[in-house]
């Protein structure tokens, strides 16, 4: 297996489906002559050409209603948003046009489509450009909301969205495009929707954690370790459908529960992954379920204040260390 | 490009054939017999140029056309009984748009519109059974009673929907003749939206992008004067709708709504610029409802003079005595033709009626395909 | 064709509407669309308009009435058109029944605006079988609740406190608290949640306080097989009495019962009694009432709260003789001897220990009260715990009381009396007072009960005990 960054896995995963696909096309902002905002894109104009990788205008609301509408005629479109700030514009079609299209019509049409694109806080860029906006998409039923947090799970979970009939949103972050990790060259590596990954086994506390988060919780767990206290860290992945039984069998083995999010806390994944552990597994609980979530606060600017908005390491040692009652 | 034909253009020629038609039955001091002469041969001569399966298309209009108002009629009546729920939007007055527009159409060509769609869908050749069905509710219903009034699809017709968001299809359609260019195939897609969904920014990104990327679709404004309740001067700053296409540099034509043949030749022009060249039109198609904006309106925010005066022109009114004056029509055949609609609504409410409430745990099938 | 014109829904919320104004009469020529009255809803006055083309025939409610949503209001037909039928069915008030059913219809499919619109016909028109059938439904979905759930909602809310959840409510009055996990890994290994102290905040029981707890047990397995076998408590009969236990008597405690039965007759009575200094608790009282004439506390209010401390120190005694099992109970209900025309009653306090003395007081005036006009209910006083009879106010100072079967015991309770007594060697003059308990031998023995009476004496004679 070779090492390369999530950039470059994504790349794989849209190159090889667009080859495996010719209804497959990919348009967004500066996502063909540019090569991509983050490069993810970066030479799939070269090999595709300009009918199927399209540089579309500052449009958001447009394309995205004109990516529903290829795909309920049988195309396959992936959209890509400069970063999910920017899809606030274009929920109108994405909620109200690419979720329900199928129940509204009583089943008679399938919406492939994939909205992509960087989601969360990226690098002192401020309060309209630091949003985590998974809650947002999750919360309504006939989208499909992925988050990937190694470059692996980065491939595999996008070819299988890239392949799923249904549509889907597809969370990146900006933070973790260079992150490595080894992923399988083999051309039908794909992930399936709606599976959890236990990403480090533990006994005494479960880290649900997604995106930016993993790696701080797994950091976050070797720290742990040290001081005598075993953490199983969960990535459920998708977040809709949500994997809860995987979720729901730690919560039992471990008994204490910290869920780490970039999002905001307040009507967030986080309050509906307690909710679910409050109504399967009350009985199964040592503590009350801590999350650790970005400020309640719009993202500020200067370093020092947006270091204490977002979480950290510390900040899930601290909450591990509440929920095991230590100090 | 060049645009076919400017707006200013087009509504003299619009009011030219109304006042024509008013001149000749106008003039009590003219020789009765003499005219009368001078009327027959005439309709000989018209007669002839008139082939058989124009004859045919031309009743099929007229017998759309009133289809759709006596459904439309029998849905305010069941709407009032309580048996269609919800909002009710009908078009009673708009009749010549939908079935002028999808007569210049390739069956294989795609529809879509806005939440006012049981005309369309009419004329887009779904089953009157299938969309009163839909209105009950029912398991019967097109879109299995989970859409209502507002969300009328037939994937099947390429009758792409009823959609509820005052604009929401204008970018859908923009898709979907994306994907049809895309796929090379040469069908068109017709996308109607109302006057109000102009001021929306997804018709101006739509309209950019298509002109842009030259798609095929034909982007036709129905104006009926009123969004809701808000007159179109008080909504708009730039009221004439079809110079908007300017903006775009889109082809563009102002049409007579309640003409049913303006409409579709004005659409045949555009149906021609999308299959052949891959252009897009926009067509501001002046019309009015006769009812108010949904079941629920009070209707104060316009003079009974007013709707009267529109009613004066009403689009099957308009072409049943153009008919008849061609000797096209006569009472015996419009006798049939409503009789045969009369059957065909009653049909509809009896199946209506028959079909079965959805079953309870159709609530959850259809949010996710396999 | 005939059209009927029935009440139409111009608005999302109407139930209703007033006929303002016919814009046609009767015989006028009317066409789709065309106005043909003023409705005022709940919302505006709204244009109705024609759905039909024809001649109004029929006008069927007058300017200024009323019609539900749905009823026929005027027909549309031709003039020569044979419209009997619909005037029948409108003189027998069926068109409006025929609306309502379908409505119903919705309504037993569950959907929320079917729900909706059958209260507006409801409202609207006669109430019929279907519709009252229909009313409950509403009601449980967050309507006024009817009276007899606000009746049983009291009863309710007790027996939610004294439940047994993974918070506790105890005699002490401390609430346990502890983790989910804690709780039912101590019920599995059978371990009394009130033996341990949480080291979790607030005291919370955690897993790790069961694990240590599972560890020494270990060491004594013999304690926690008995903690594993203690049974849980029941809930009584008798409604709003306390809760209780049954344990096996042990064949020691059944030779005794049945041997001391014989000796000494069907309830074995022994009795012990003690000499209190009064003055704190008369203090205690006085500054009470002092605070708040109102309050007008006892001093038998005071022995009332005192005993029911002391009988959850000593559940023993607070127990109850049952053939082959000793009854332990879980709350203190004291019977309160009360002397009515002809005899005497104990109306009951129920759960003592939690009450405060003001709550006391007041309960026991009232019961006393009814007890005298007679309106006591059976559950008053029916199955208390412990008794106490009082007749220091006829100046007796000492009497032996009987039990009041199949409680434990009953306090006898004198006069309180100054006396001089001897303190730090000196002679001082004390309120003093002598009570004396009566106890079943089969359940109570010499020692407990002594050591019952130590703990009532101690707190009676300094009352802050009460408070710590």
């Amino acid at each position: 297996m070779a090492v390369i960054t999530m950039r470059e896995a994504l790349n794989q995963a849209l190159r090889e489906e667009m080859q495996r696909d010719e209804t497959i096309f990919l348009m967004g902002e500066e996502v063909a002559e540019y090569q991509g905002a983050y490069k993810v894109t970066k030479g799939l104009l070269d090999e595709f050409g300009d009918k199927r990788v399209i540089d579309s205008p500052i449009t958001e609301l447009g394309f995205a209603g004109l990516g529903v509408g290829a795909a309920m005629v049988g195309l396959r479109p992936v959209i890509e948003f400069m970063t999910f700030n920017f899809s606030i514009l274009a929920t109108d079609q994405i909620i109200n046009s690419a979720a329900k299209m199928r129940y509204m019509s009583g089943g008679q049409f399938k919406i492939p489509i994939v909205f992509r694109g960087p989601n969360g806080s990226a690098f002192q860029v401020s309060s309209q450009h630091s949003q985590a906006l998974e809650s947002w998409y999750a919360h309504f039923p006939g989208l499909k909301v992925v988050m990937p947090s190694t470059p692996a799970d980065a491939k595999g979970l996008l070819k299988s969205a890239i392949r799923d009939d249904n549509p889907v949103i597809f969370m990146e972050q900006e933070r973790m495009y260079g992150n490595k990790g080894e992923v399988p060259e083999d051309e039908d590596f794909i992930i399936p929707l709606g599976v959890a990954d236990v990403k480090r086994e533990g006994t005494d506390a479960t880290i649900i954690a997604r995106s930016l988060t993993v790696p701080l919780a797994l950091k976050a767990a070797e720290e742990l370790e040290k001081q005598g206290v075993s953490c199983e860290v969960i990535d459920p992945r998708t977040l809709r459908p949500l994997d809860i039984e995987t979720i729901i069998n730690s919560v039992k083995k471990t008994n204490r529960v910290v869920i780490a999010e970039e999002s905001h806390p307040f009507c967030g994944i986080g309050a509906e992954l307690s909710a679910e552990i409050a109504e399967r597994a009350f009985d199964f609980l040592d503590a009350p379920v801590r999350r650790v979530s970005a400020a309640d606060v719009p993202m500020p600017y200067a370093k020092n204040l947006e270091r204490e908005a977002i979480p950290s390491v510390e900040k899930i040692v601290a909450a591990v260390k509440e929920v095991a009652y230590l100090d | 490009m060049s645009k076919q034909s400017t707006p200013s253009k087009s509504r003299a020629g619009a009011e030219e054939r109304s006042s024509t038609s008013v001149m000749e039955t106008a003039t009590p001091e003219a020789d009765t017999a003499e005219l009368q002469e001078q009327h027959q041969e005439k309709k000989k001569e018209q007669k002839s140029k008139i082939d058989e399966k124009e004859r045919d298309e031309l009743l099929r209009l007229l017998y759309q056309m009133i289809l759709i108002r006596r459904f439309e009629e029998k849905s305010a009546e069941s709407y009032s009984l309580g048996k269609i729920g919800g909002f009710c939007h009908l078009y009673i007055g708009q009749e010549a748009v939908a079935v002028g527009a999808i007569a210049a159409l390739r069956s294989d060509d795609y529809v879509l519109t806005s939440y006012r769609d049981h005309g369309h869908a009419l004329a887009k050749g779904m089953s009157p059974d299938e969309i009163m069905a839909e209105l009950y509710g029912k398991a019967g219903g097109c879109s299995a009673g989970k859409g209502g009034s507002m969300h009328l699809f037939d994937v099947n017709l390429n009758f792409l929907g009823g959609h509820a968001i005052v604009g929401g299809q204008i970018p859908l359609g923009t898709g979907i003749a994306f994907a049809t260019k895309y796929k090379g195939t040469d069908q068109v897609t017709l996308c109607f939206f109302g006057e109000a969904a102009v001021n929306q920014g997804a018709f101006h990104e739509s309209l950019n992008m298509a002109q842009l990327w030259k798609l095929p679709c034909i982007y036709i404004c129905e104006n009926n004067q009123y969004g809701m309740g808000t007159s179109l001067e008080r909504a708009m700053s730039l009221s004439d709708v079809s110079q908007k296409s300017c903006a775009y540099d889109i082809a563009g034509e102002f049409v007579d709504g309640m003409d049913v043949l303006a409409v579709r030749d004005a659409v045949a022009r555009a149906v021609e610029r999308g299959r052949k060249n891959n252009l897009p039109t926009l067509l501001e198609v002046r019309t009015y409802r006769f009812m108010g904006h949904s079941m629920s309106d009070p209707g104060n925010y316009r003079t009974r003079a007013e709707i009267e005066k529109h009613q004066e022109r009403d689009p099957i009114k308009l072409f049943t005595s153009s008919l008849m004056e061609k000797g096209i029509l006569d009472d015996k055949v419009l006798g049939e033709i409503e009789s045969r609609v009369r059957e065909e609504v009653e049909h509809a409410v009896r199946f209506a009626e028959e079909s079965p409430e959805p079953a309870p745990e159709e609530l959850y099938t259809d949010v996710y395909t396999d | 064709m005939a059209t009927q014109v029935v009440m139409p829904k111009l608005s999302p919320t109407m139930e209703e509407g007033q006929l303002a104004r016919w814009l046609k009469k009767e015989g006028d020529k009317v066409s789709v669309g065309e106005p043909i009255a003023e409705v005022d809803t709940d919302k505006a006055t709204m244009e109705m308009q024609a759905l039909g083309t024809g001649v109004l025939r029929k006008i069927l409610i007058k300017e200024g009435e009323t019609a539900p949503l749905g009823q026929l209001i005027a027909i549309i037909a031709e003039p020569d058109e044979d419209i009997s039928a619909l005037e029948a069915k409108a003189g027998s008030g069926q068109p409006a029944a025929e609306n309502k059913e379908k409505i119903e219809q919705k309504a037993e499919a569950g959907g929320d605006g079917a729900e909706q619109e059958l209260a507006q016909v409801e409202r609207g028109g006669e109430r019929t079988q279907e519709t009252i059938k229909g009313a409950p439904l509403r009601g449980e979905r967050g309507g006024a609740p009817d009276s007899q759930t606000q009746d049983r909602r009291p009863a309710q809310d007790s027996s939610e406190a004294s439940g047994n959840g993974s918070s506790v409510s105890t005699g002490e009055a401390r609430r346990l608290i502890v983790s989910p996990i804690a709780a039912r890994m101590a019920a599995d290994a059978g371990i009394n949640l009130r033996t341990l102290t949480g080291s979790g905040p607030s005291g919370r029981i955690i897993k790790r306080d069961i694990e240590a707890a599972i560890q020494a047990g270990d060491q004594q397995p013999e304690k926690l097989a008995r903690a594993a076998e203690r049974p849980a408590y029941q809930q009584p009969e008798v409604e709003g009495a306390s809760a209780y236990r049954d344990e096996t008597m042990t064949q020691m405690r059944q030779t005794i019962a049945r041997r001391l039965t014989t000796s000494l007759g069907p309830v074995p009575h022994f009795f012990l009694t003690t000499e209190i200094e009064m003055d704190q608790a008369a203090e205690m009282r006085r500054r009470i009432n002092e605070l708040d004439p109102q309050l007008k506390i006892s001093i038998n209010d005071i022995i009332i709260k005192v005993a029911a401390a002391a009988l959850i120190q000593h559940p023993q005694v607070n127990a109850s003789f049952q053939d082959k099992n000793v009854r332990y109970y879980e709350s203190a209900d004291i019977g309160v001897a009360v002397a009515i025309e002809d005899g005497l009653i104990t109306p009951i306090v129920r759960a003592a220990e939690r009450k405060t003395l003001s709550q006391i007081a007041g309960e026991v005036r009232e019961l006393a009260e009814r007890a005298r006009s007679r309106k006591l209910r059976p559950e008053e006083y029916t199955g208390a715990t412990f008794s106490i009879s009082n007749l220091g106010m006829f100046g007796i100072d000492e009497f032996t009381a009987v039990i009041n079967p199949p409680e434990a015991a009953i306090l006898a309770v004198g006069a309180m009396t100054p006396k001089p007594v001897v303190r730090d060697g000196e002679i001082v003059v004390r309120q003093l007072m002598r009570v004396t308990m009566s106890c079943d031998h089969r359940v109570v023995d010499g020692a407990t009960g002594a050591r019952f009476l130590q703990t009532f004496k101690r707190i009676l004679e300094n009352p802050l005990y009460l408070i710590v």
